[in-house]
């Protein structure tokens, strides 16, 4: 009786449902994982061997990694003295920073970039002369280096700003700056030194999301010709086998890890970020 | 302190707000420099000539040119599927780890499992599924030495519309479930209990008190989903190299070489991508203001 009782209140259904997604979800890293293990039984890990000898790795990932350094940067001397700025000051600003933060959602990269190369790739001159004011972007390595950040910057605006408006939402923003006012702080070492602090753990969420954008990311990489990791994975893709799978995996594996500290700082919700 | 507080607001709201619109200033600046002058820049590209005239025929040529017409509608019907697909999918996970009775303790592990897939894409991704259902792929070998079926004799092919549709499948459901769990967590007991008091069935409670709630947050996310396919480039460049016609693909070709040996077409095929993606973000929006009035 209780045996049949509990039989039936036993969630076949949702069991089903979680299995299919999770067998999804988990087949193609077992496969990545198999593959990139049996290039030589005698020597499992032979392919993240060779993949991880290769110089080029080393420097289109580290580069990659730079650009995302530099892409959180700039994303929080933006983002943060912004949406502190609105929650402070200038609330009526609220829902137009909102809707350009929501632009890159139909804004996709490929057009981003599209965009940036048409306008960059002709020099700044002042107007109606042949005076120079600024080669064209595209055509010198730092300027490509500021094209490729900034385009970084706008893919990860809405994750950016969604996590410190959020963090700030927690925080008492206007006591704590009429305090700081009150012992005669700059707004300088308000933001940096007072507001920062207090965001931390939703600066972290976003920053990690946006490193898990940055690292990785093709479309504007190749387009705008800059040597990242994204490009590599992808060349090497045409050439080998057991490499790309390796690297693959390990990708996920970084992917996972910031999704996974992103769970720890924030302890709720995941979010999704878009580099597809 | 709250005086204080009432008497700055006051100060803002007059004459002086020039000043206070300057602290965002730089955000602003930034956006129009990397943001709003690029598509501004594809935009105005769309409606002119070779000669630097205005013109419509690009706009006109984007419904009447084959080649561009069947990458939109490829494009979309890929898009549809998978967030149909992808839709249905995530939206069963989801119940089944809100409301569908299974531990507490797996929602969470399933929330970031999504957060990972939904963010594993582009290249690896498609090296992922080269190696699952690829031609020497791990499942191929399985469903071949096992079960005798070779999927690339019945005309399954990773490299075509079924295949991508499948990879991209990856990233879509665990968004679905991104989003529909704090809907489903949002379905108030005491509606449950009240359908039951009144002798509902499960089947009628779900059919006609919490679907009907549910239905604008599900269509939202189905058409945030749309969006979300409708703009990928690196996934499906990285697994057919090019070799399928999507629009992204194509645009693609169109900025690396004049492929369709008008650039103010390639502007207009850009822009009206835009004008997709702006519907269906503005389709979102509205259902999830839909949806608020119930699930809080």
């Amino acid at each position: 009786m209780s045996f049949w009782r509990r039989l039936r209140k036993f969630p076949f259904l949702s069991w089903l449902w979680l299995i299919i997604g999770a067998l999804y979800f988990v087949l193609p890293l077992i496969a990545t994982l198999e593959f990139s293990l049996s290039w030589d039984p005698e020597l499992p890990l032979k392919a993240y061997q060779r993949a991880f000898e290769d110089n080029d790795f080393w420097e289109t990932f580290l580069y990659s990694n730079a650009l995302a350094v530099a892409t959180i940067v700039v994303s929080v001397i933006l983002i943060v003295p912004t949406a502190y700025w609105i929650r402070l000051r200038l609330p009526e600003a609220r829902r137009l920073v909102e809707f350009i933060t929501l632009m890159p959602f139909v804004v996709p990269a490929i057009i981003l970039v599209f965009g940036l190369i048409r306008i960059y790739s002709s020099s700044l001159d002042v107007p109606f002369t042949e005076i120079e004011l600024m080669p064209p972007l595209t055509n010198f390595k730092m300027g490509t280096n500021i094209l490729i950040v900034a385009g970084y910057t706008v893919l990860a605006m809405p994750y950016m700003y969604r996590s410190v408006d959020t963090g700030m939402r927690t925080v008492d923003i206007r006591t704590l700056t009429e305090a700081a006012q009150s012992l005669g702080a700059s707004w300088f070492t308000i933001i940096a030194r007072i507001i920062l602090p207090n965001i931390r753990s939703a600066l972290l969420s976003g920053a990690l999301l946006t490193f898990a954008i940055v690292v990785g990311e093709v479309t504007l990489a190749s387009f705008l010709g800059v040597d990242a990791f994204g490009p590599y994975l992808f060349l090497i893709g045409q050439h080998r086998a057991y490499e790309p799978a390796a690297l693959s995996f390990v990708t996920f594996l970084l992917t996972w890890l910031a999704m996974g500290l992103i769970q720890l700082f924030t302890g709720g919700q995941g979010q999704a970020a878009g580099a597809h | 302190m709250a005086q204080t507080a009432l008497t700055l607001k006051k100060n803002d709201g007059t004459a002086a707000n020039w000043r206070t619109w300057l602290g965002i200033a730089p955000f602003l600046l930034f956006a129009v420099l990397f943001l709003f002058l690029p598509s501004l820049r594809l935009f105005t590209a769309s409606f002119t000539d070779p000669d630097g005239n205005f013109t419509l025929n690009n706009i006109i040529q984007l419904f009447s040119e084959p080649f561009i017409v069947n990458a939109y509608k490829l494009s979309i019907q890929i898009s549809a599927v998978t967030a149909l697909g992808g839709g249905i999918l995530g939206f069963l996970m989801a119940y089944a780890v809100t409301v569908g009775g299974l531990p507490r303790s797996l929602r969470s592990v399933l929330i970031t499992f999504s957060g990972v897939a939904s963010n594993f894409a582009g290249v690896p991704l498609a090296f992922a599924f080269v190696a699952t259902i690829g031609r020497q792929g791990f499942i191929t070998h399985i469903l071949r030495d096992y079960f005798g079926l070779n999927i690339y004799d019945h005309g399954f092919n990773l490299y075509s519309f079924a295949g991508l549709s499948l990879v991209y499948m990856y990233f879509q459901f665990p968004l679905m479930v991104l989003i529909m769990a704090p809907a489903l967590d949002g379905l108030k007991r005491e509606w449950r209990e009240a359908a039951e008091n009144l002798g509902a069935t499960t089947a009628q409670y779900w059919l006609r008190v919490a679907f009907p709630v549910l239905l604008p947050s599900i269509l939202g996310a189905m058409i945030l989903l749309f969006g979300n396919a409708f703009g990928a480039y690196a996934t499906a460049y990285a697994l057919t190299g090019g070799r399928i016609g999507i629009v992204t693909i194509q645009i693609g070709a169109q900025i690396r070489g004049d492929v369709l040996y008008n650039p103010g077409l390639g502007y207009a095929m850009a822009i009206g991508m835009v004008v997709i993606m702006a519907i269906s973000l503005a389709g979102y929006s509205w259902l999830q203001a839909k949806t608020e009035r119930w699930l809080r």
